[in-house]
């Protein structure tokens, strides 16, 4: 404790990928607490339109108990710190979003062992494993018009980019990008998939919320600003 | 809107339920209604919830003869798991757990995780789907058809077999075969208003209605020039029958969304039997009110069920809960 959380991990060629330790861990999941408490208004208004317009509120809720359950420091692993953070999102959120999101980063946790520091490379085949619980959990598809439609791409770009400095970044930024290609999509899973046509025209607000969770661990992995295309 | 703040308006109803029904043991921080008698020996327990707005569902419905307990989530937001759990363990008697569950990716996902907790503590656990909304049509593309107002059915029928003493396959098949024998079809008059947005969840100009709602604010599929009573109920009850499977009479519900007055309940309902008399389908029970609502939004839906003798009788049998209140 008390060092910097995040540092070049052992030196591969002249520039390196950041290893993540379990405090830049924590960082990550305040930071998608601050970004959600931000945020919750555009979210809440992205799912009045093709929703029942809670998305923002359900996600305050659930990310403002994790980060009070994760300051009682119980968790001592990248991994624990997320599984932690999973338990808590299922026991509060509630709707859809709670088991998904839950899931989400209770497997990823799981499969991050207990490891305690990651890299891009492991970070991505753990969040592959989480977003594979999440798509056999809701049964969707990329392309669905979900929040699969930012994760997947954010998890392929983690993995491309893992052997250098900026994979974080590209991570977040594939999943903007993946959010806002849900915009002409026809909903397919979920409350927005009753509107059939008039589905289409409007970001997912999950695919909008994965993206800012995305976003949140470029800014605890110190590559906020090496991204475009993010919400400003 | 008459509340405190939205974030208390859930806990506050709580503490009204609490209030107005002695009867009931009300869990206001656990977000639980429970029977007051629970686990009645030898009897199956039915468990139900899902977001509140819904009102009287699903806390209006515990009670002798119906739900041994119920699950109030955040408007518009199924409960979580812990809570689910939390009641099956307060209402098993060792017979088992039946949970009504309303189709909707939420509540599907946090009763699937409650049923495999519950199950981890030793609590034997079934499960019956609603589903009865005609208004979604391909359910191949979609989350599937929505539970509306045959949850109304569902709970008090399986909840009449589970106090007459019938074990939890039967109770639950019996479940099953109330939720296949309805259908549903709803309209909107107005928007609805939920306490955290504060406005219209969408915009339906004055003289317009939306056919095919949900429960939820989420929009219908069309939208058409306001019309009488009498044109509003041949196009429901036709949505209906389209869809229902043929037998013999059949239970009515016509429900209210929350702000359309009883009066115009009852002039729906004449309409409604007018239509199914002139298509020669005869009417065993009518039951007329808000039951299965929107919050403040106008309109009703239409839910009928093929209600064989055994399905009658056990509609018949005596209930004694806060919003139904019949027999004994």
């Amino acid at each position: 404790m008390g060092r910097a959380g995040v540092h070049p991990g052992a030196a591969v060629g002249a520039v390196s990928a950041v290893v993540l330790d379990t405090d830049a861990f924590r960082r990550w999941m305040a930071a998608a607490a601050a970004a959600v408490e931000r945020e919750a208004g555009h979210l809440t208004e992205l799912d009045a339109a093709i929703g029942d317009a809670d998305h923002g509120a359900n996600l305050r809720r659930g990310f403002t108990a994790v980060a009070a359950e994760l300051e009682k420091g119980a968790a001592d692993s990248p991994g624990a710190v997320l599984t932690l953070a999973g338990r808590q999102l299922i026991s509060t959120v509630g709707g859809a979003s709670g088991p998904l999101y839950g899931t989400l980063l209770r497997r990823t946790g799981k499969a991050l062992g207990d490891a305690g520091e990651v890299g891009p490379g492991q970070l991505a085949e753990a969040l592959g494993a989480g977003v594979a619980a999440v798509g056999q959990l809701g049964g969707a598809k990329v392309g669905d018009k979900t929040m699969l439609d930012a994760l997947e791409p954010a998890v392929a770009a983690l993995a491309r980019a893992a052997d250098g400095p900026g994979a974080y970044a590209a991570a977040a930024e594939a999943a903007a990008r993946g959010a806002a290609e849900t915009v002409p999509m026809r909903a397919r899973k979920g409350r927005a998939s009753y509107l059939g046509e008039r589905s289409e025209g409007h970001q997912d607000p999950g695919a909008t919320s994965a993206a800012l969770l995305l976003a949140a661990l470029a800014e605890a992995a110190g590559e906020a600003d090496q991204g475009e295309g993010r919400r400003g | 809107m008459l509340i405190n703040v939205p974030e208390t308006v859930v806990a506050d109803a709580l503490r009204g339920i609490a209030a107005a029904h002695p009867e009931l043991t009300v869990d206001v921080e656990n977000r639980l209604v429970v029977r007051r008698d629970a686990p009645v020996e030898g009897r199956v327990a039915l468990v139900s919830g899902g977001g509140s707005g819904h009102e009287p569902l699903h806390s209006g419905f515990v009670g002798p003869g119906m739900l041994a307990a119920a699950c109030p989530g955040e408007v518009f937001t199924s409960p979580v798991p812990d809570q689910m759990v939390r009641a099956a363990a307060a209402v098993d008697s060792g017979r088992g757990v039946l949970f009504v569950v309303k189709n909707y990716t939420g509540d599907v996902l946090n009763f699937d995780m409650a049923a495999e907790l519950a199950e981890d503590e030793g609590i034997q656990v079934a499960k019956v789907l609603v589903d009865d909304d005609v208004a979604v049509r391909d359910s191949l593309y979609t989350a599937g058809r929505r539970g509306t107002g045959a949850t109304l059915f569902v709970e008090k029928i399986a909840g009449a077999a589970a106090e007459e003493g019938a074990p939890l396959e039967r109770v639950e098949a019996i479940g099953r075969q109330v939720n296949a024998s309805s259908r549903s079809f709803g309209v909107a008059l107005s928007s609805v208003t939920t306490p955290a947005k504060g406005g219209p969840s969408f915009d339906l100009p004055a003289g317009e209605l939306e056919l095919g709602i949900g429960i939820h604010g989420e929009p219908g599929r069309e939208r058409r020039p306001m019309m009488t009573s009498g044109e509003l109920a041949d196009l429901a009850v036709d949505a209906v029958l389209e869809d229902l499977p043929p037998g013999g009479p059949v239970l009515v519900l016509v429900n209210g969304m929350g702000a359309t007055p009883l009066l115009e309940l009852y002039g729906f309902t004449a309409e409604v039997h007018r239509v199914l008399g002139e298509r020669g389908v005869p009417v065993a029970r009518t039951l007329t009110g808000n039951y299965v609502t929107s919050l403040d939004m106008a309109g009703c839906s239409v839910t009928l069920c093929r209600a064989d003798e055994e399905l009658l009788r056990l509609w018949d049998a005596p209930v004694s809960t806060p919003a139904l209140r019949w027999g004994r």
